[in-house]
């Protein structure tokens, strides 16, 4: 049987045999990446085929001369908020339209050490800000299974990306649920590790305390490799762990017999789909005919999740986006008069509806006379919530259900109404403001779309994330379901 | 820059653990990092990082020594990091602002006193006792025109037995001068403001040195809401108990014991001993010295606040920068209390050493400037003097006293000045004598 070129483990076979090299998997790539570019848009910033290619052309012979890195001669694409040196780094946003980084975030430089061939940077909600990816100055990105409909977001473009077969993994943040929400709606694999995991230098700050990178892919092993390369201290970050590697060779073999999975009774409530109700319902089932045991327990700060998240989150924010002023980096209005209209016009006109939103709530949740009643009764909750999730996991190794509690939506449908938007995200944060490493892989479809099954383990619990995402793809074919039109 | 994060200098850390244990304060085991939110062309982030709530060190004071040779204890509330901001620079384009950023993100030390210091006098004597310990520390090389020690008056005015009044806080002054003009002009604005049935206005103020008198920055009607909350880019500051005695281990002398020490067990005045201790590079200096020639305190601190202070000094140098080293000025000194030189000749020989590398032997010897002790040669020379002046030895043995200043004047000319001048006069009252 020949290799899964649409794998990262399959290309890496295909490379070590000989059977592909470097520069057929990147131009293939490219091709892909042309063609599916007017259907999805879901690549941004453009590296430079010229430029791919000579990388590719590197890794090919550092890989004849034995010195092959783990991911040597794979293109991937990252989403548009890693610094890359030389490469333009948009974040979606108007604002940065125009910035070219003069580094590279480590996560970039792990990558490009190990080989990686960076194609493209990948379309994503401004600011990784929104669940839809349709609040990005370039335009929203399409779901590759029915182009009417959003990828989710922010990481919207990555996961489009992998889902397309356009390269095999992709890189992307989650803040609260923008790795694992695009990734079940668009049908492929995503891990956010747990906070401090892989190093936040270099990548453009929503709220600092929630992001974390991570990978989407097509498999729970593919997003193991790619996450190996990412992690790992890093000096440059104050809130990066000096922690121990996951042992993935370890992790991967875990059985999933004996494995304690807990189904918490507040993400199957009101407003779930029947159909991902039902896709969700028949995952934990495949777990317990593997040999799982499967517990209902209780996360009942569950509901308080989204308001606490959406006071920290825009906090953090107003204050993180206040270094776009116009006066250094990105955009900058057109003859100030002096220099409050300076800041006014220049971050009026860069930054899109949906970020000055949060920034305002943001600054009004940390004024003088409300940061008791928003900033400090947030970080409060915080800490129930992640108490909560403390206390299941003495009883349990992982949680499962579903991580969105509807399939890919219509564009469009959700604008006009905020909160159901927010809403998208409701069994996602808690995990963001606990800190923990989460996962979504493809269970199942509902309409006709792909369905998530989000898993959340204990604080440096990856290996248990991996394990039972890895067994339970050995025994199902989800993953392997690919969107209509995905060849050149 | 988009995607950059802050991570804590450890040596920032370090310097404030010094100074909090110099000055007695408590150093928290737990400090906090806050962002204070504010826009401005040169805070680059749009916000600086600061410590708010939860200070490193906490308490603490200073004594210091008044004009009037009385001492004040200054209490200290607090002293926090932070990141200095970049400066704006208004002079030198025309029509337009510069913004220099070399100096945004490095580690600042904000000391804060409490609100007793009287008058203009008292607080440049507390900033001037300061600005000895920060440099003596190594927190600070205190150059206060770059801005390395720099100072934000609070100034405010009351009647007698009143309660503080409304204060105003004069930003960014950078000389003890300035600030002295800068808080007897705020003094004199507030006293006649009230006088005149006005109030004081809290806010901040600028001091124009060109045109010294202090103006209005911004009115309260812009008055910032910082919106401060921890750094999410920074944990919190935890500093262990064994950091903290390493760092009390590690504690030089500071200089207030130092003085004390050169005035009970040295016997140096109250006046060369503050002098030598206002400085650590000088007063390390005088400890290498006085250990080069142990027992001669009084002859060390003379030479380092005379001839070496003063060639510095003409020199236009700092200590840091003296061409010559304790071990080589020891070396003269050792010849200077000997008796192998007079002290002026001492000079003769420094001001060659100065502008060479030689040491204080080899200068004697290139010159032939040794004094003649030898009491044999002297001897010789005496008996040819007064052999050749019968006359004046006659006058002399008669009563006239002043007369010896003839032979001393004698001997010099014969000895070509090298005679030892207390020996000479010794050797020769003995021989006029008989």
């Amino acid at each position: 049987m020949s290799p899964d070129l649409d794998t990262v483990g399959g290309q890496l076979d295909a490379l070590a045999s000989g059977a592909s090299s470097a520069r057929e998997l990147t131009e293939r790539a490219l091709d892909r990446a042309a063609h599916a570019q007017n259907r999805l848009n879901a690549l941004i910033s453009s590296v430079g085929a010229d430029h791919a290619l000579a990388a590719a052309d590197a890794a090919d012979y550092n890989r004849a001369a034995g010195r092959a890195g783990p991911l040597s001669g794979i293109p991937f694409a990252h989403k548009d908020l890693f610094c890359t040196a030389g490469v333009p780094t948009t974040c979606g946003s108007r604002m940065l339209e125009n910035f070219v980084p003069p580094y590279s975030a480590t996560v970039h430089e792990r990558i490009d050490a190990a080989g990686g061939v960076l194609i493209g940077k990948a379309n994503m909600d401004e600011f990784a800000m929104g669940s839809s990816n349709e609040h990005s100055y370039f335009g929203p990105v399409h779901n590759p299974w029915d182009l009417t409909r959003v990828p989710g977001g922010s990481s919207g473009g990555s996961a489009a990306l992998v889902a397309a077969r356009v390269v095999p993994f992709a890189t992307a943040t989650d803040t609260g649920g923008s790795i694992r929400q695009p990734a079940a709606l668009c049908g492929v694999s995503g891990i956010k590790p747990t906070y401090g995991r892989v190093s936040r230098w270099g990548m453009v700050a929503y709220a600092s305390s929630l992001d974390q990178a991570g990978v989407i892919a097509l498999t729970v092993a593919d997003c193991a490799r790619v996450l190996d390369v990412m992690s790992g201290f890093d000096p440059r970050d104050a809130t990066c762990a000096d922690r121990p590697k996951i042992d993935v060779a370890a992790a991967l073999a875990r059985p999933l017999q004996g494995l304690r999975v807990g189904r918490p009774r507040q993400w199957f409530g009101a407003g779930i789909e029947d159909g991902v109700g039902a896709a969700v319902e028949a995952a934990i089932a495949e777990y317990a005919r593997q040999g799982a045991t499967i517990v209902d327990v209780d996360l009942p700060s569950s509901e308080y999740a989204i308001p606490a998240y959406y006071v920290i989150a825009p906090a953090e924010a107003s204050s993180n986006l206040s270094r776009f002023d116009g006066v250094r980096f990105g955009h900058r209005c057109a003859d100030p008069k002096d220099l409050a209209d300076l800041y006014k016009r220049s971050r009026a006109e860069g930054f899109g509806h949906e970020v000055q939103k949060r920034i305002l709530t943001g600054t009004y949740a940390l004024s003088t006379g409300y940061y008791d009643a928003y900033y400090l009764r947030a970080q409060r909750v915080r800490r129930l919530i992640a108490n909560d999730y403390a206390r299941v996991f003495a009883d349990v190794d992982v949680l499962a259900g579903p991580t969105s509690p509807t399939v890919a939506f219509k564009l469009g449908e959700k604008l006009a109404d905020p909160l159901a938007l927010y809403l998208a995200d409701i069994n996602t944060v808690g995990v963001n403001l606990a800190g923990l490493p989460a996962m979504s892989i493809p269970c199942g479809f509902s309409q006709g779309l792909p369905v998530g099954l989000q898993l959340v383990a204990a604080t440096w619990r990856e290996d248990l994330l991996i394990g039972a995402g890895h067994g339970y793809q050995q025994v199902t074919e989800w993953h392997r379901a690919a969107p209509p039109g995905v060849s050149p | 820059m988009p995607g950059s994060l802050p991570v804590m200098n450890v040596g920032a850390v370090e310097m404030a653990i010094r100074f909090g244990l110099a000055v007695g304060a408590r150093v928290a085991e737990r400090s906090v990092f806050e962002r204070k939110n504010y826009f401005y062309p040169d805070l680059p982030k749009g916000y600086q990082i600061s410590q708010y709530e939860l200070p490193v060190v906490v308490g603490g004071g200073l004594k210091v020594r008044l004009d009037d040779g009385s001492e004040k204890f200054v209490q200290l509330t607090r002293a926090h990091l932070e990141e200095d901001a970049g400066k704006s620079v208004h002079d030198a384009f025309h029509a337009e602002t510069g913004i220099d950023l070399n100096r945004a993100g490095t580690p600042l030390l904000e000391i804060v006193s409490e609100p007793v210091l009287s008058s203009a006098a008292e607080a440049v004597a507390y900033l001037k006792t300061l600005h000895t310990l920060v440099r003596w520390l190594g927190v600070s090389d205190g150059n206060m025109q770059e801005g390395s020690f720099r100072c934000d008056a609070n100034v405010s005015v009351r009647r007698p037995g009143e309660a503080l009044g409304t204060r105003a806080e004069i930003k960014n002054v950078n000389s003890f001068r300035f600030v002295e003009k800068a808080i007897d002009y705020e003094v004199e604005r507030q006293i006649r403001l009230i006088e005149a049935g006005g109030t004081v206005v809290q806010e901040t103020r600028l001091f124009d040195a060109h045109k010294g008198e202090t103006r209005s920055m911004r009115g309260k009607e812009s008055a910032h809401d910082y919106r401060y909350f921890p750094d999410p880019d920074l944990p919190p500051l935890v500093i262990a108990a064994d950091d903290i005695e390493r760092a009390r281990l590690a504690m030089p002398e500071l200089p207030e014991a130092r003085r004390q020490r050169y005035i009970d067990s040295l016997g140096l005045t109250t006046y060369d001993a503050s002098l030598l201790t206002s400085d650590r590079v000088t007063c390390d200096y005088f400890e290498a010295l006085s250990s080069a020639i142990p027992g001669q305190p009084k002859l060390c601190a003379n030479w380092v606040l005379g001839e070496w202070l003063g060639a510095l000094n003409a020199a236009g140098q700092t200590p840091e920068q003296s061409p010559i080293g304790a071990e080589r000025l020891g070396g003269l000194l050792v010849r200077i209390g000997d008796g192998s030189l007079s002290s002026k000749m001492g000079k003769q020989v420094f001001e060659a050493m100065w502008l060479g590398d030689e040491t204080a032997d080899a200068v004697i010897e290139r010159l032939g400037l040794k004094q003649v002790s030898d009491s044999s040669a002297l001897a010789g020379v005496i008996d040819d003097i007064v052999a050749a002046n019968p006359k004046q030895v006659e006058q002399y043995r008669g009563g006239n006293d002043k007369l010896l200043q003839f032979f001393v004047g004698q001997a010099m000319k014969a000895t070509k000045g090298q005679a030892n001048p207390a020996q000479l006069n010794e050797l020769l009252r003995e021989k006029l004598k008989a």
